[in-house]
C-alpha cells in the first residue's frame, strides 16, 4: 500500500468514487419519479454528442466534448418531450425511439468521418477506461502534500470532483422543492414550486453527471450507477434523507469494491492481468442491489409482507 | 440513385441480395414480435434484453474454449446470449413482483449490471486468448455486410417462427398489453404471457444480435412499432402494419447501404426507420400531429363562425379579425362588417336554434339529449322534426334580425 498503491490504484478509486455519487444523487430522484430509463437514453447519446463535437471543432479535447455530449443529451430530452406530446406516445417508447436513433446516427458519423487514428472508438465509449487514469508522477503519499506533483494528477479527477460537488450543492439548495415536486407533483405546484423547472433541471443534473463520468467508466456503466446504488437504498429505508446516505453509502462500496476486485482478483485466481474495472462497479452495485432486494428491511410493497405471510 | 435502385431490386450482387433479403426478413419479425412489448408499454424491456445477451456470448466463449473447442461457434455463442438474457427477464419480473422497486428501476439495473459484467468478461476474455476473441465485438455494433447463407436461413426460421408465435397469441397477448386485470379475472395467467411477450423479444434480439448489435436490435423492436400505432386503432392491424415498416426499413437500408461505400448497414436501417417514425407521426391520418392540426383549426373555423353569426344576429359589432375574414369569405358580411342578406339569414337561423335549445331544456328532462347542446351540433341531428315543430309552436313565430 505504497508508491504503487498512490501511482495506479488512487485516483482511479477516487475518480470511481466521485462518478458513483455524481450519477448516484441525482438517481435517488429520477428512480422515485418513474423516470430512471432516461439514464439510459442519456447515455447512449453521448456517443453522437461527442462525435458531433470532434467534427465541429476537429480536435480530441474534453471542454468541447464534454459540451457536445451536453448538447446531445438536451437535445435527447427535447426530442422525447416532444414525441410523447406530439405522438402521444408513452414515455419508454418515445425514449427508445429518440436514443436509438440518435445512437445510430452517431456510429453513422463515426464511420463516414476518418476518426481511425485518434482516440475516440465505440468501444472506449461503451465502456471507458478508470484504469488508464493513473497519476503517474506520484512517489507516494507524501506527494499529495506536493504542489507540483498535484498538479500533475489526471484532469478526470478534478472535474468529477467539481462535478460531484456542485451536484451535491445543488440538490441541497433545492432540496425541499425537488422533495415535494418529487412526491407530489400537484402539491408542489400548489405551493407555487416550479414543479416542471425541477424535472427539467434534474434530468439536467443527471446530463451532467453522465457525461462527466463516461469519459472514465463508459457510457453503460452509467447507468448501473443512476440506478443500483438509489434502488437498493431505497429498500432499506422509508425516508429520502436516509436513502440518500445510503446510496452515497452504497455507490462508494461499488467504487472501491469494484476497483479493487478488478485490479486485485484476478491474482487471488493467479490470473495476470486485471479485468475491467468499470464493469466489476456495475457488478458490485447489483451485488449490493440482489442483497437489498433478499434481505432489505423495507423491500417489500406496503402490505405485501402480510400476504406473503399468509400464504 | 442507380446503384440504390440496383441494389434495391437485388442486382448488387450475390451478397446485397443476400444481406437486403435476411435484413429485409429480421425487420419484419422484428417489428411483428416487438408490437406487444410497446402496447404493454415495455418497449425498453427490449433494451434491456439486448443488453443482458453480452455476459451470455462472453461466457459462452470461455466455456467452449475451456471444453477446447472453437470459441466462435456461433450456435453456443447464441445459446449463451439467450440464457443470460432470459436470466434478466426473469430478474425483471422477479424484482418488480417481490420488492417495492419499480419496473424501470428494474429494467435499468439489469441493464446496467449485466453490460458490466459482459465487459468483465469480454477483459478476460481479451487476456486469456489474444487475437481470438476478435468477432465478440461484432456483437455490440454487428456486422451485417458479412452475412452468410446460412445466417439468413437462421434468420428465416427463427423469424417466422417468432411471427408465427405471436400471430397465434395475439389474443391472450392484446388482453394483457390492454387490461391485464381483466385478463387475469378470464382466467389467463398474466405471468406466463408477459413472460412469453419478452420470449418472442429475446427470440428476435438473439436472432439478429450478430447482424445488427445489441444497440440496434433494440431500435427495429421499438421503432416500428411506435410508428404503426400512429395509422391504425386496431392492436391485429399493428402487428401487420409494425411488421411491413420494419421489413420495409431494413430492406431499403440494406440496399442504401449496399449503394455507396462507407455507409453501415445496422444504423442506415435504423434511420430509415426513423424516417418512416418521423413521416407516421406527422402525416398519419386521424392520430398524426398534421391530422391533428387541421382538425383543431376546422373547430376553431366553426367556433368562429358560430359566434361571428351570434354577433349579428345581436346586432353586435365584430371585432375579431378572424371572424370578419370567415364570414366575408363565405359572403355572410361585406368587408365593412355590415350582414348581407345571406349572412341575416344564417344569423337568424342560428339565433332561433339557441332559443331553441332553451325550451328543449325546459321539455326534456332527459340529459342525454339535452347534454349534446355544445354550441356546434346542429340542433337537426339531436330532436326529430316533430320535437323541433314543438318548440317553436312555444317560441311563437321568427323575429327579424335586429328586432329583439
Amino acid at each position: 500500500m505504497g508508491t504503487e498503491f498512490v501511482q495506479f490504484s488512487l485516483t482511479p478509486i477516487l475518480i470511481g468514487i466521485f462518478s458513483a455519487i455524481a450519477c448516484a444523487l441525482p438517481g435517488n430522484f429520477l428512480i422515485l419519479r418513474r423516470q430512471a430509463m432516461i439514464s439510459d437514453a442519456i447515455s447512449h447519446v453521448v456517443l453522437p454528442g461527442i462525435v458531433v463535437a470532434f467534427l465541429l471543432t476537429g480536435v480530441i479535447a474534453t471542454i468541447p466534448m464534454l459540451l457536445g455530449a451536453a448538447g446531445a443529451a438536451v437535445v435527447a430530452v427535447i426530442l422525447i418531450e416532444a414525441i410523447k406530446r406530439l405522438g402521444n406516445i408513452e414515455p419508454g417508447a418515445a425514449m427508445g425511439v429518440v436514443f436509438t436513433s440518435m445512437f445510430a446516427a452517431g456510429v453513422l458519423v463515426l464511420e463516414q468521418t476518418d476518426t481511425s487514428n485518434v482516440h475516440i472508438d465505440v468501444q472506449h465509449a461503451l465502456m471507458g477506461n478508470l484504469e488508464s487514469l493513473i497519476w503517474f508522477r506520484a512517489e507516494g503519499w507524501q506527494s499529495l502534500l506536493d504542489p507540483a506533483k498535484l498538479a500533475s494528477l489526471p484532469d478526470e479527477l478534478a472535474r468529477m470532483a467539481i462535478v460531484c460537488a456542485m451536484i451535491f450543492a445543488a440538490m441541497l439548495v433545492f432540496w425541499r422543492w425537488l422533495k415535494i415536486a418529487t412526491f407530489d407533483e400537484g402539491f408542489a405546484q400548489a405551493l407555487g414550486i416550479p414543479a416542471s423547472a425541477i424535472g427539467f433541471g434534474l434530468v439536467i443534473a443527471a446530463a451532467i453527471a453522465a457525461v462527466a463520468a463516461f469519459d472514465a467508466v463508459g457510457s453503460i456503466v452509467v447507468i448501473a450507477m443512476f440506478i443500483c446504488p438509489p434502488a437498493a437504498a431505497r429498500l432499506m429505508t422509508n425516508r429520502l434523507e436516509h436513502q440518500v446516505i445510503w446510496s452515497i453509502i452504497f455507490a462508494t462500496a461499488s467504487a472501491i469494491f469494484g476497483y479493487v476486485f478488478a485490479g486485485y482478483g484476478p491474482m487471488w485466481f493467479s490470473a495476470r492481468n486485471a479485468v475491467s474495472a468499470a464493469g466489476m462497479m456495475a457488478t458490485v452495485s447489483g451485488v449490493f442491489l440482489v442483497l437489498t432486494c433478499l434481505f432489505g428491511p423495507h423491500r417489500s410493497r406496503v402490505g405485501m409482507k402480510a400476504q406473503d405471510d399468509a400464504v | 440513385m442507380t446503384p440504390f435502385i440496383d441494389a434495391l431490386l437485388l442486382q448488387a450482387g450475390y451478397n446485397a441480395a443476400l444481406v437486403a433479403i435476411g435484413a429485409g426478413l429480421l425487420g419484419f419479425a422484428a417489428g411483428a414480435s416487438g408490437t406487444f412489448m410497446f402496447l404493454r408499454k415495455r418497449a425498453l424491456v427490449s433494451d434491456a434484453v439486448a443488453h443482458a445477451t453480452l455476459p451470455g456470448v462472453g461466457l459462452a466463449f470461455i466455456i467452449m474454449v475451456a471444453l477446447g473447442g472453437d470459441g466462435r461457434n456461433l450456435a453456443g455463442l447464441l445459446l449463451g446470449s439467450a440464457v443470460s438474457a432470459w436470466l434478466g427477464v426473469l430478474i425483471i419480473e422477479w424484482v418488480v413482483r417481490r420488492t417495492r422497486l419499480a419496473e424501470d428501476a428494474a429494467i435499468g439495473a439489469v441493464l446496467g449490471v449485466f453490460f458490466g459484467i459482459g465487459i468483465v468478461l469480454l477483459t478476460v476474455i481479451q487476456t486469456m486468448s489474444a487475437g481470438r476473441q476478435a468477432g465478440l465485438e461484432s456483437f455490440l455494433l454487428g456486422s451485417t455486410a458479412g452475412m452468410l447463407f446460412q445466417d439468413a436461413v437462421v434468420i428465416a426460421i427463427g423469424g417466422s417462427l417468432a411471427v408465427f408465435v405471436t400471430w397465434l397469441l395475439r389474443r391472450p397477448m392484446t388482453l394483457v398489453a390492454f387490461d391485464s386485470d381483466y385478463a387475469a379475472a378470464m382466467g389467463y395467467d398474466v405471468r406466463r404471457v408477459d413472460l412469453l411477450i419478452m420470449g418472442l423479444v429475446l427470440a428476435i434480439t438473439v436472432t439478429g444480435l450478430k447482424l445488427v448489435g445489441l444497440v440496434l436490435i433494440v431500435a427495429m423492436l421499438i421503432i416500428p412499432p411506435v410508428a404503426a400505432r400512429f395509422w391504425t386503432e386496431r392492436a391485429s392491424r399493428v402487428i401487420w402494419i409494425s411488421g411491413a415498416i420494419g421489413g420495409a426499413s431494413a430492406y431499403i437500408g440494406a440496399a442504401l447501404s449496399a449503394s455507396a461505400a462507407g455507409l453501415p448497414t445496422g444504423p442506415i436501417i435504423v434511420l430509415t426507420a426513423a424516417a418512416i417514425f418521423v413521416i407516421s407521426m406527422l402525416f398519419a391520418p386521424v392520430r398524426g400531429v398534421l391530422a391533428a392540426v387541421i382538425r383543431h383549426r376546422r373547430f376553431q373555423a366553426r367556433v368562429h363562425r358560430r359566434q361571428g353569426l351570434l354577433a349579428l344576429a345581436a346586432a353586435h359589432p365584430i371585432r375579431e379579425g378572424y371572424t370578419l375574414r370567415l364570414l366575408a369569405r363565405e359572403g355572410l358580411v361585406r368587408p365593412d362588417g355590415e350582414p348581407t342578406e345571406s349572412g341575416r339569414a344564417q344569423a337568424a337561423k342560428i339565433a332561433r336554434d339557441e332559443r331553441r335549445w332553451d325550451i328543449a331544456r325546459e321539455v326534456h328532462q332527459d340529459a342525454g339529449l339535452t347534454g349534446r347542446y355544445d354550441g356546434l351540433t346542429p340542433i337537426e341531428e339531436v330532436f326529430t322534426a316533430d320535437e323541433i315543430g314543438e318548440f317553436d309552436r312555444r317560441l311563437g313565430p321568427p323575429t327579424p334580425v335586429g328586432a329583439v
